[in-house]
């Protein structure tokens, strides 16, 4: 539902939220907070803490709807970018923490696990946003396990199709990814 | 802790262009490269935001907005504005990287023939025998360790021989490259046929740019996860909304006798998007209770939304928005058209919708939901008073909402019944209301019933406004409380000195009476005093439920 999202839905909950309508905060909420909880979620894979980054999150936009430029994406992206953010400032927080007390981790550990947390998060925010085609074919070939010829059949579209669109499917989640690579030697280094 | 001034922050991690190279765009995908701006735009930054911590590493421009291209995180697959079907395709990407493989050898471009790279490139081949996997040289990339490749028989042949002739004898028919690379998906995710997948693994051992895709879509199959997400908490909502109103109390509020509506609504917004096409077309008995005994319909899932939208829609009209029955598909309108009754609304609605009612069903109630709330929200305080007719009485808007509130859970909970989710009461305050709403209706439903001789008759006359003979009902549990039930007049009032007669349940069970989903003789309450003023109330809070 929410990638048909219009422009215009998204500059008119920005002004209702600054006319400071409350029902308005709570359309905001029945379309995002699945969105931002399992965001926050896939970072901090911790339920309290996945509650926590949500009320900050939503607080914030309820208080600065003005921070939303338009010009600069869609809104269900901007809510992304604003999770994403506090709730890799709560895992940072959270290891620190844990660094005071145990003295258990270090800088280079914290760093791989935001960088993998980060990566998790932006792999999910491209599978629920991606073309609801493309979607629907990963839908079909990792979750329900079929082959791309039953993909082809159940979506009603030619072999040739199922294959481009599982294809470009994960090509659009590897951009997640793509630190990933770096470390690796050109070609062939790493187990598949 | 360190971090961000390490060698490399994950920022550029996270962003920096890979150090291999991106996959070569094919010969045929060249054309559009050159077409599209090579200049590597970088995404403006977006601002730290005052009261949010400020997090330097945090990459905000990782998120591509799927209708925001230039977005796009560096290293899209070249192949991917060629590739994408026009109803996909965004747009050309603006920032596709400035091609890194521009100085592979030509043997590595994907769309020549197998065989013609060896031709341009004889050199290569002298340091780099062709059967990798026999024994790769220490210094040689290994195989993709997934690539089970068949172990060449000795070959007395030289490289270049080999290399001329092994491939198709190994591979018969020969695959086209085209077709092989069009598998690499269907390949990382293991949905492609044995034949299929051997020529793939066999492919990837000397065409280095389908080897690199590979790997990566492998990778990005590993990002994919099969557990469900949680289901959200259903009061987060609330804790959250209430956060935001400490933060910023709202200019605008939603009335408070208008939260339950809210609360349950998207209560059942949220269990409606969690499940499956399938699951819309789960049967569905609704049961009420008409005169002495419960009724039922069978409908589906989608059928239950059929019934919730249109007797929604009575208080929509009453507040003069549009009736979803009279935009709807059923607006061949006789003259007593659109119906006031709910049970004749939602047959209207039945008999009008293409069956079956699919999922479709769930945008208009949730639109007109919120379009209530939002009303409501504008409306000024009269209008908790305004009338909502429903036929043979009416309610006040308060009330109205109060009992579409009531509906929206009964019905939510038959639908979790249905797809078997669990699904929880509304909050202790949202009951209290629902049952306080119950109890003050019961007089007039038990006098309903005396004047149709389902009750027995009154053994007092009391004076309008003069306490009568009363029933104390004790509602136990979140949301419970105690009730004074005037019991021979609708007009008298109820009071603990006139008390004839005690009932005691839990708050669901009594719900559930009022739904008409127990029966009054099922209905697990204690009781004691005047076993026909119990038998009379009983009987009246069913007969509030209907269709």
């Amino acid at each position: 539902m929410a990638k048909d999202t219009p422009p215009r839905w998204d500059r008119r909950m920005q002004q209702r939220l600054a006319r400071g309508e409350a029902a308005a905060l709570g359309e905001l909420y029945d379309r995002f907070a699945s969105l931002v909880h399992s965001l926050a979620h896939r970072v901090l894979d911790d339920e309290a803490a996945a509650d926590q980054v949500t009320r900050e999150v939503f607080g914030y936009i309820w208080e600065n709807p003005d921070a939303y430029d338009p010009k600069q994406g869609n809104l269900r992206s901007w809510v992304a970018k604003l999770t994403q953010r506090q709730a890799v400032h709560r895992l940072r927080q959270a290891e620190a923490e844990v660094y005071e007390e145990t003295g258990e981790g270090s800088a280079e550990e914290l760093e791989q696990k935001v960088r993998r947390a980060s990566v998790a998060a932006r792999a999910d925010y491209i599978v629920t946003s991606m073309p609801a085609p493309l979607r629907a074919a990963l839908e079909l070939a990792y979750f329900q396990r079929r082959d791309y010829r039953q993909t082809a059949a159940d979506l009603g579209v030619t072999e040739d199709e199922a294959r481009r669109r599982l294809r470009l499917g994960l090509q659009l989640l590897s951009t997640a990814n793509t630190r990933s690579l770096e470390g690796s030697p050109p070609g062939y280094g790493r187990t598949l | 802790m360190t971090g961000p001034d390490e060698e490399r922050g994950p920022d550029d991690e996270i962003r920096g262009a890979p150090r291999i190279p991106a996959p070569r765009p094919a010969p045929d995908d060249w054309a559009d490269l050159s077409a599209a701006p090579s200049a590597q735009t970088q995404p403006p930054e977006t601002g730290t935001e005052p009261g949010m911590s400020p997090d330097p590493l945090a990459d905000l421009d990782a998120y591509p907005a799927p209708d925001v291209p230039a977005d796009l995180p560096a290293d899209p697959s070249a192949d991917l504005t060629q590739d994408l079907p026009a109803d996909l395709a965004p747009e050309v990407p603006a920032d596709l990287p400035a091609d890194p493989s521009a100085d592979l050898p030509r043997d590595l471009a994907p769309d020549l023939p197998a065989d013609q790279p060896r031709d341009l490139a004889p050199d290569r081949l002298a340091d780099q025998p062709r059967d990798l996997a026999a024994d790769p040289p220490a210094d040689t990339p290994p195989d993709p360790p997934a690539v089970a490749r068949p172990s060449a028989p000795p070959d007395s042949r030289t490289p270049v021989e080999r290399a001329a002739g092994d491939h198709a004898a190994e591979v018969t028919p020969r695959v086209p490259h085209s077709v092989l690379k069009s598998l690499l998906g269907a390949w990382a995710l293991s949905a492609c046929s044995a034949e299929e997948t051997c020529a793939v693994e066999d492919h990837l051992t000397e065409c280095a740019p389908c080897a690199d895709e590979a790997l990566r879509l492998r990778d990005a199959v590993g990002l994919l996860h099969s557990e469900r997400d949680l289901d959200l908490d259903p009061l987060l909502r609330s804790r959250v909304l209430e956060n935001c109103l400490g933060r910023r109390p709202a200019r605008i509020p939603v009335p408070s006798w208008a939260t339950p509506y809210d609360s349950e609504t998207a209560r059942l917004d949220a269990l409606l998007r969690d499940i499956g096409d399938a699951e819309w077309h789960a049967p569905v008995r609704l049961k009420w209770f008409e005169g002495e005994r419960q009724v039922s319909r069978r409908t589906t899932v989608a059928g239950v939304m059929g019934h919730l939208l249109p007797v929604d829609g009575l208080v929509a009209t009453a507040l003069g928005l549009d009736d979803p029955l009279a935009t709807g598909p059923a607006s061949k309108a006789p003259a007593s058209f659109p119906p006031q009754s709910p049970a004749e609304r939602t047959e209207a609605y039945w008999n009008g919708a293409y069956h079956p009612p699919t999922r479709k069903v769930r945008a208009p109630w949730r639109d007109q939901s919120h379009t209530l709330i939002r009303t409501v929200s504008f409306a000024g305080r009269g209008v908790a008073e305004l009338s909502v007719p429903y036929g043979d009485f009416a309610l006040p808007l308060r009330d109205s909402l109060l009992d579409r509130a009531f509906e929206c859970w009964v019905h939510a909970d038959d639908i979790a019944n249905a797809v078997d989710y669990p699904y929880d009461p509304p909050s202790g305050a949202h009951l209290h209301g629902m049952v306080d709403l119950a109890a003050r209706l019961l007089p007039a439903a038990l006098a309903d019933r005396r004047r149709t001789g389902l009750a027995a008759p009154a053994k007092q006359l009391v004076t309008a406004g003069s306490p009568g003979r009363t029933l104390h009902l004790e509602v136990e549990g979140s949301g419970g409380g105690h009730w004074y039930i005037s019991l021979d007049s609708p007009a008298a009032v109820g009071s603990p000195e006139h008390t004839v007669a005690q009932v005691a349940l839990d708050g669901v069970e009594f719900c559930q009476l009022v739904a008409g989903h127990v029966s009054p003789e099922e209905a697990a309450a204690g009781q004691d005093g005047d076993r026909e003023a119990i038998r009379d109330v009983l009987f009246a809070a069913a007969s509030l439920s209907r269709l």
